[in-house]
């Protein structure tokens, strides 16, 4: 404290110097200018979701008037009707069976994988670990046309468990790599006792390691389900045929966009936007500090 | 017990390599093959033609034009990002007052995270619907109805041919700094406070601190931005097929590889060809990690 003699004391830590500026004369010039800029990319997000929510409740001449104004009364006709004839109900339950299945597929099989890949010595474990690993490499646009005919041949071809089956191929190669690497942080010492007390491998690793490993699976889970659930990709090669009943949700967003010209229902259009982008602002709101965690873990080595 | 642990690892492992070998690395290993080969049409019988798709590509003006899309995603887009990201990150966490004797961010700095990282959270296909009306060419779009508001005329975001590509890399920025900002902080924050104690000893003042202290600091972090950044680039897949005019359009002018291929395999069934693009875009991305894995490396800072 004694030793900074240009600024006010930076007590305790004395962290740094650029706050104990910034205390002294916390409404300058550049304080002001930083709110300024922090306050204006706030309302460049919040500006255009805000803007849906208030079209879903206009009618068409209020949507392609004026844009800045408040709809003229609040009913929810739009929301209805998105929910019924445009099929956004039918789309989200598709949507969210397919993710919590796929999610619990790619959780369940990666980290059993990740798990004797980390802590298992045997021949062809690197190997096998790499051909995990070099999956994210690879740009999914090189093997679309195999996969398509893979999935096909298989049968699976515009059906929900032929997505699933993929949704959990594609997320194994980042679920393992991030999870091996969880793994192999965790103590031995209370597998191997377990083991020592008669505990199979199989129990030990559900019963011990899974439990141990809980921060780092419920990371991988968040970031699987977002990945997931805003796939756009693959739904619309795997469910590109006549099943518009099995279609998930942003294939079924972006296809009402395409037509909402044709029926000039636009405010149901952004009813049915709306309705996609709360349940996941809500989950994002509860969970942020998770997810913020989740989607950047995998960056933060 | 040995065949116990065997029977255990066989066990663990069949269903996801199983599983990850049929979707995964089968179609990629067979991609390379049908780019060597004529396939068109889902039932007609592909012919082994060689490099034949590559030197058609080469002559292929739409590839070229996806190409040099890319080459301006590659550019404009982490630069824009990264900064954007930098700026704000450096703001929220570093340019505040001092609480409790650790460094904070500027008043609110919860808050603004939480906002700016919200676009992240949103599937790209629906942010591209979003946008379609903000971007609307008439006064009914909300950007040009705001600047008609002060008098400017209507700018065709998304139909003039010169500025659409730029309107889509906006979005592309808009949806991305959040989640740079977050990885920024969480970098700057492992900063240990005594570097920049001693920087402030020394008199160092705000930029010094910024350029000489944080931004070395933070190189490692920034360089996995500008994979990440520069992968996103090689895919805007789905915000262009949502959101440009005519997917791709207008005149190709927004077209990106991905884009190209989807249509090329799904539209057109021209599907050796598609997968020659595919390998195509492999090699690109390839080629960009490594150089800039290879060009940016630099002595790691220990802490």
């Amino acid at each position: 404290m004694a030793t900074d003699t240009r600024y006010k004391p930076s007590s305790r830590s004395g962290a740094s110097h650029g706050r104990p500026r910034k205390r002294k004369n916390p409404l300058g010039v550049f304080g002001a200018m930083s709110h300024l800029a922090l306050v204006i990319w706030a309302i460049l997000i919040i500006g255009p979701i805000l803007w849906t929510f208030l079209a879903s409740f206009k009618n068409n001449t209020e949507i392609f008037g004026d844009p800045i104004t408040l709809p003229s009364s609040f009913g929810w006709d739009a929301w209805g009707r998105a929910w019924e004839k445009a099929h956004i109900g039918q789309y989200m339950i598709n949507t969210v069976f397919v993710v919590v299945c796929s999610t619990a597929a790619t959780m369940l099989l990666g980290s059993m994988a990740a798990y004797v890949l980390s802590r298992y010595a045997f021949p062809g474990n690197r190997a096998i670990y790499f051909l995990f690993v070099s999956g994210m490499t690879f740009p999914v646009f090189l093997a679309l046309v195999p996969l398509f005919f893979v999935v096909k041949n298989l049968g699976l071809i515009d059906t929900h468990l032929g997505v699933i089956l993929v949704y959990t191929a594609y997320s194994l190669p980042f679920t393992v790599f991030f999870l091996s690497a969880f793994f192999k942080t965790l103590p031995t010492s209370v597998a191997e006792a377990a083991m020592m007390d008669g505990c199979s491998h199989t129990r030990t690793f559900f019963q011990i390691m899974v439990p141990m490993a809980k921060p780092g699976l419920v990371s991988i889970t968040i970031f699987n389900i977002l990945g997931q659930w805003n796939q756009y990709l693959l739904p619309i090669v795997l469910l590109s045929g006549n099943v518009e009943d099995k279609w998930l949700i942003t294939q079924g967003v972006a296809n009402i966009s395409t037509n909402a010209g044709y029926e000039a229902d636009w405010p149901g259009m952004f009813a049915a936007l709306s309705m996609t982008i709360i349940p996941v602002m809500i989950i994002y709101i509860i969970f942020q500090r998770q997810i913020q965690s989740g989607l950047t873990s995998g960056a933060v080595k | 017990m040995q065949h116990g642990r065997y029977r255990f690892i066989v066990g663990f492992l069949a269903a996801p390599v199983l599983l990850y070998v049929v979707f995964v690395i089968s179609p990629y290993v067979q991609a390379f093959y049908i780019a060597l080969t004529n396939w068109k049409g889902v039932s007609a019988n592909p012919q082994f033609i060689g490099l034949e798709n590559f030197s058609r590509l080469l002559d292929d003006e739409v590839f070229w034009a996806a190409v040099r899309h890319h080459g301006v995603l590659l550019l404009v887009m982490p630069l824009v990002t990264i900064v954007i990201a930098l700026f704000f990150s450096f703001l929220l966490n570093l340019s505040g007052g001092q609480k409790g004797g650790r460094m904070s961010g500027i008043w609110g700095s919860k808050v603004y995270r939480v906002i700016f990282f919200l676009p992240q959270v949103l599937a790209v296909a629906i942010v591209g619907v979003l946008f379609q009306t903000i971007y609307r060419p008439d006064e009914t779009g909300v950007i040009n109805g705001l600047l008609g508001k002060v008098g400017i005329d209507p700018v065709g975001w998304l139909i003039d041919p010169d500025i659409a590509l730029l309107a889509i890399i906006g979005v592309m920025v808009w949806q991305a700094v959040g989640f740079y900002v977050v990885l920024f902080s969480a970098g700057m924050s492992s900063i240990p406070k005594d570097v920049f104690e001693a920087a402030a000893l020394d008199g160092a003042g705000r930029y010094t601190l910024f350029f000489k202290i944080t931004l070395p600091l933070l190189w490692d972090t920034m360089q996995v931005a500008w994979v990440y950044l520069g992968i996103a680039a090689f895919d805007a897949f789905a915000l262009v097929q949502v959101l440009s005019v005519d997917r791709g359009g207008p005149d190709n002018s927004t077209t990106v590889l991905p884009l190209e291929i989807w249509r090329t395999a799904f539209n057109f069934s021209k599907f050796g060809y598609a997968s020659a693009m595919g390998v195509a875009l492999f090699f690109m991305t390839i080629t960009f990690a490594a150089l800039t894995l290879r060009v940016t490396r630099r002595e790691r800072i220990e802490f």
